[in-house]
């Protein structure tokens, strides 16, 4: 298996797509820190499922925008596998409003978890990925950061910024053997998406070439592959998974 | 003291692939020992795990020479 061996962090895991990229990386051969926010019933869950496949797992929680609990999340992980070899920003919440009418806590709470979370993160495990001299970073952002979409400029200010970040991330520690990618996802079915108004989802529908929204299976195929030895050469970018919505 | 500076000067040759004789006290890791912003980050990190010490963002940003280094050790020790 190509991931035999490994250890990885999964942000926002007891849900929906990180759920499914935790699943993925046990089924590949990882171990896996679980982290969840509030739901500790759901991650103990995904928990389950992973030793079910064999793997050693654990469930961890961490608020990501806060650097004191993101620091014990990391150490806690390390000192668990004695190892980290891949880290999935995942973490990400919603407070969609338009513009005119967002509130600066709106704002505020997205920015801090969506795009401080991924670098306090990030800051946390490059100590030990250096170290290692290898290490896989992937960082979850999403295809409204790179199109824009009304409703959502807390959320695809931070999703463009987790693009940037990506990038600035990718050059800094390239030359330690660490790549670091971020993997844009269109519309999948979870729970964020499901919250849409049907009339909202029959109009995306429209604006996907493939004519379906996507599975979290999608996104976590790809997301294993950026931490396997194979994508040794892909640094820095960013891979639309979205139908084929943003060309 | 010595033995501080014996240390420290392992792990720059080491690390950065210099001669011992090039590892003054006031040698700069990045104008005299080649070192990039990264090499001296790493540094640090060697540093903190050889004496067993943690050294904070701020700190860090303060040495710049192998001297700093040393002093900045004996200082805590």
């Amino acid at each position: 298996m190509s991931l035999e061996g490994k250890t990885a962090l999964v942000t926002g895991a007891s849900r929906g797509i990180g759920r499914e990229i935790a699943i993925e990386l046990a089924r590949q051969g990882a171990n896996v820190a679980v982290n969840f926010a509030g739901s500790e019933a759901k991650a103990n869950e995904v928990v389950d499922e992973i030793k079910a496949l064999g793997r050693d797992a654990f469930a961890i929680q961490c608020n990501v925008s806060d650097s004191g609990e993101v620091t014990e999340m990391v150490k806690a992980t390390i000192d668990h596998f004695g190892s980290l070899d891949v880290l999935i920003n995942n973490a990400g919440i919603t407070k969609d409003n338009l513009l005119m009418r967002m509130k600066e806590d709106e704002w505020d709470d997205v920015i801090n978890i969506n795009l401080k979370g991924v670098f306090l993160v990030t800051k946390a495990v490059t100590r030990q990925m250096m170290k290692q001299r290898k290490g896989r970073i992937i960082n979850i952002a999403s295809i409204v950061g790179v199109s824009g979409n009304p409703g959502q400029a807390n959320y695809v200010a931070a999703k463009a910024g987790v693009i940037g970040l990506t990038k600035t991330t990718a050059k800094e520690l390239a030359s330690r053997n660490i790549t670091v990618n971020a993997i844009a996802p269109g519309f999948i079915t979870t729970d964020m998406t499901d919250k849409l108004p049907e009339d909202v989802r029959a109009e995306m529908l429209k604006q996907i070439p493939l004519a379906r929204l996507g599975e979290p299976k999608d996104i976590a195929k790809a997301a294993a592959f950026l931490a396997t030895d194979d994508a040794a050469y892909i640094t820095g970018q960013t891979i639309h998974i979205d139908g084929g919505m943003v060309m | 003291m010595a033995e501080v500076l014996e240390r420290v000067t392992k792990i720059i040759v080491d690390r950065l692939g210099v001669d011992e004789s090039q590892v003054k006290l006031e040698a700069s890791f990045k104008d005299d020992l080649g070192a990039d912003s990264l090499d001296v980050v790493e540094l640090v990190m060697e540093l903190e795990d050889e004496f067993d010490m943690e050294i904070s963002d701020e700190d860090a940003e303060t040495i710049a020479t192998v001297g700093d280094a040393v002093n900045y050790i004996n200082s805590k020790k």
